[in-house]
């Protein structure tokens, strides 16, 4: 079934910290003169990180002032790839990969028992907003199946206990504020 | 067998510093290329060495870098994919991780040959983690006047950059990859024009893979014919092969191409035997693209020949009996495995990352997953079996980009091959049924039961 979604602009105020724009045009510099169109994929990252975790309508047209590109450019861009949420999602986002070399040594499995621990189903987000369950295509860890990804850190060779203590982390983590997180803008350096 | 080449540093401690890499011979090939070499003597260095493009496709590295337009006035360009999202597939992720330094030298000498100032590496965008050691390894160079301006004193500089993908099987195509690049959906480009004339930026350009360009350096260090002198007959040099699934062993191995399958599945020098004391069933061997093969038949042709791990060994018998190298990915199932549940998921990967720009892929994927679908939950027809041989037969050959025939073999050599399972599963309905979720269950089910299990066995 396809769902047509309107394209709803807010009107919040949005922008990236001084740090980040800074690193948007170093960014823009590694592209030929008048191709900063190219950066769109780093920048819809940062973004999505910094920004509220997933792309709204407000920061797409963040991301398309920036660039000078159409609004239009940003959204067919941000639909085509599936890193990028056009809904909110939880904290942590949990990709569960489904694909067949993961699915054939226990990627099912985990996927079950993960809906079961969390009490929700496929793209569905817990009510604490802690975390968002989703499948994805093959990760690309195939030799350390079952794989998941959380907010795109790899956890590998996963079994119920190794869900266990990795949710039990995760929660840990989310209540101390000075845990850090994998950013595109702290990897870009 | 044979010494590695690619990942002979793989287990010194701190192999992705510098200063380690270095004394190592690290850079060697650089130093060699820029102060020794002609541009040109390294291009000829590399079509001596017989290396072919370890994405997929197999395409010999020399003739492609012949092929760059160099007459035009416009700046070219070096892409390096490490898009790597073929499912089974997973070397490039580990030659990045463990030995970044010998991609970035192999991506100086390749762009010194192709007379190009400006390399992009179009990482995937799952693979964030590899960002931060590829930039580090590439500033480390750049610090070390590896990289930058006017290059060991030379004339020739060099910058390289890394563009995350965010998700999308498809922008591992070529010229899908280019137009990411350039900011847009990954929708792949009519060819031709090929890239080697209009590129990236309409300019000429040359998109290689991660393993492809990291063979560089080694092949310059001992020159082109030792390369040449290993692996067997027009498949040289050694090849990463990632195999995963039902094995007691899945990961990285660099083999020297004529490595029989068998020695590479049963020796523990390698996949070290099928899990949990089970039987061989089928193996993918080349990524979730290339036909699939029974047991019998990847470890032997039909002419009872040994099948060996090279392009024209796994190719042998065409389309009836043989598969393809591939990128690699090797993917090995035993007994428990279900062949109509596992195209299911396949043909459920392709029609997720189809990019939608032809009808024949777009819809043809989306039937038969339907259809697929219905077989493995016992609502199956028997006319559905024909019915995805056909669609899979009008996908092929009638798309812009090889994603469709991508989508169709999967299809295809699961029925050629297996048959009777797709049978079995339309014939019994009842018992497909029951059988919801997972391998266990499976198993107890069909052993003994299942008619089809047993066939292939060695
Ligand atoms: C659907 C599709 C996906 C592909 N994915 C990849 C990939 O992930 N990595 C890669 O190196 N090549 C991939 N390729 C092959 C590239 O199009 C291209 O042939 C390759 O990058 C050329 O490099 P090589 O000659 O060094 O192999 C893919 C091709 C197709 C049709
Ligand atoms: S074959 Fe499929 S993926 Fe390739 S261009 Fe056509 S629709 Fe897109």
């Amino acid at each position: 079934m396809i769902t047509h979604r309107l394209h709803v602009k807010e009107n919040r105020p949005v922008a990236f910290s001084e740090a980040t724009l800074k690193k948007v045009r170093e960014l823009i510099q590694q592209y030929p003169e008048g191709k900063q169109k190219s950066a769109l994929l780093p920048v819809l990252h940062m973004a999505q990180e910094e920004l509220g975790g997933y792309l709204s309508v407000d920061v797409m047209d963040y991301v398309a002032s920036l660039l000078q590109l159409n609004p239009i450019e940003v959204f067919e861009v941000a639909t085509f790839y599936s890193m990028f949420y056009l809904e909110p999602v939880g904290k942590y986002v949990i990709e569960v990969c489904r694909t067949a070399p993961c699915a054939i040594c226990g990627g099912e499995e985990i996927l079950e028992y993960l809906k079961e621990k969390l009490q929700i189903g496929v793209g569905e987000t817990t009510p604490d907003g802690l975390f968002t369950l989703k499948t994805v295509e093959c990760l690309g860890g195939c030799g350390y199946a079952p794989v998941l990804q959380v907010n795109t850190q790899f956890h590998e060779q996963l079994d119920q206990v190794a869900i266990d203590r990795l949710l039990d982390t995760l929660r840990k983590q989310a209540a101390d504020p000075s845990s850090a997180d994998l950013t595109w803008a702290s990897q870009f350096c | 067998m044979g010494k590695p080449v690619l990942l002979e540093h793989i287990r010194i401690p701190g192999i992705r510093q510098f200063g380690v890499y270095r004394s190592h011979g690290g850079y060697r090939p650089v130093e060699k290329a820029l102060l020794e070499m002609s541009p040109t003597e390294v291009g000829q260095e590399v079509t001596r060495s017989g290396l072919r493009g370890r994405g997929g496709a197999g395409f010999p590295t020399g003739l492609k870098w012949s092929f760059l337009n160099r007459k035009s006035d416009k700046p070219r360009y070096l892409v390096c994919n490490a898009d790597e999202s073929e499912p089974g597939t997973f070397k490039d992720r580990y030659l990045m991780e463990h030995l970044p330094h010998r991609l970035v030298e192999g991506l100086i000498v390749s762009s010194y040959a192709l007379g190009v100032n400006t390399c992009y590496i179009y990482i995937r965008g799952e693979f964030k983690y590899l960002v931060r050691i590829l930039e580090h390894a590439i500033r480390e160079a750049k610090e070390n006047g590896f990289l930058g301006e006017r290059i060991l004193g030379t004339d020739f500089s060099l910058e390289i950059h890394l563009h995350p993908g965010a998700g999308a099987y498809i922008c591992g195509e070529e010229t899908a990859l280019l137009e990411s690049l350039e900011g847009k959906r990954g929708n792949p480009r009519i060819k031709p024009p090929y890239p080697a004339y209009k590129g990236l930026y309409d300019c000429p350009t040359v998109v290689n893979n991660v393993e492809t360009l990291a063979a560089v350096g080694p092949i310059i260090n001992m020159g082109g014919e030792a390369y040449a002198g290993l692996g067997k007959g027009k498949s040289t040099g050694t090849k990463l092969i990632s195999a995963c699934g039902h094995i007691n062993r899945p990961g990285v191995y660099e083999i020297e191409m004529g490595l029989p399958v068998e020695e590479f599945i049963f020796s523990d020098e390698y996949c070290n035997g099928i899990r949990s004391g089970r039987h061989l069933k089928a193996v993918i061997p080349g990524g979730s693209s290339v036909p699939v093969l029974p047991a019998d038949l990847i470890l032997r042709t039909a002419k009872n020949e040994k099948r060996l791990l090279t392009y024209e060994s796994l190719e042998e018998g065409g389309f009836d009996s043989g598969s393809m190298l591939g990128s690699g990915g090797f993917i090995v199932y035993d007994e428990t495995a279900c062949m109509v549940r596992n195209t299911l998921n396949l043909t459920r990967f392709y029609r997720h990352e189809s990019c939608g720009q032809c009808s024949p892929c777009r819809e043809g994927t989306g039937w038969m997953e339907k259809v697929l679908w219905r077989i493995e939950h016992g609502e199956g027809r028997w006319k559905d079996i024909d019915l995805l041989v056909n669609i899979a037969r009008h996908i092929e050959g009638n798309t812009i980009c090889p994603f469709g025939d991508a989508a169709a073999w999967p299809v295809a050599s699961a029925i050629r091959h297996f048959r009777e399972e797709f049978e079995y599963h339309v014939e019994y309905p009842d018992e497909v049924r029951v059988i919801t979720h997972g391998n266990l269950v499976r198993e107890t089910r069909f052993t003994g039961g299942h008619p089809v299990s047993g066939i292939r066995f060695r």
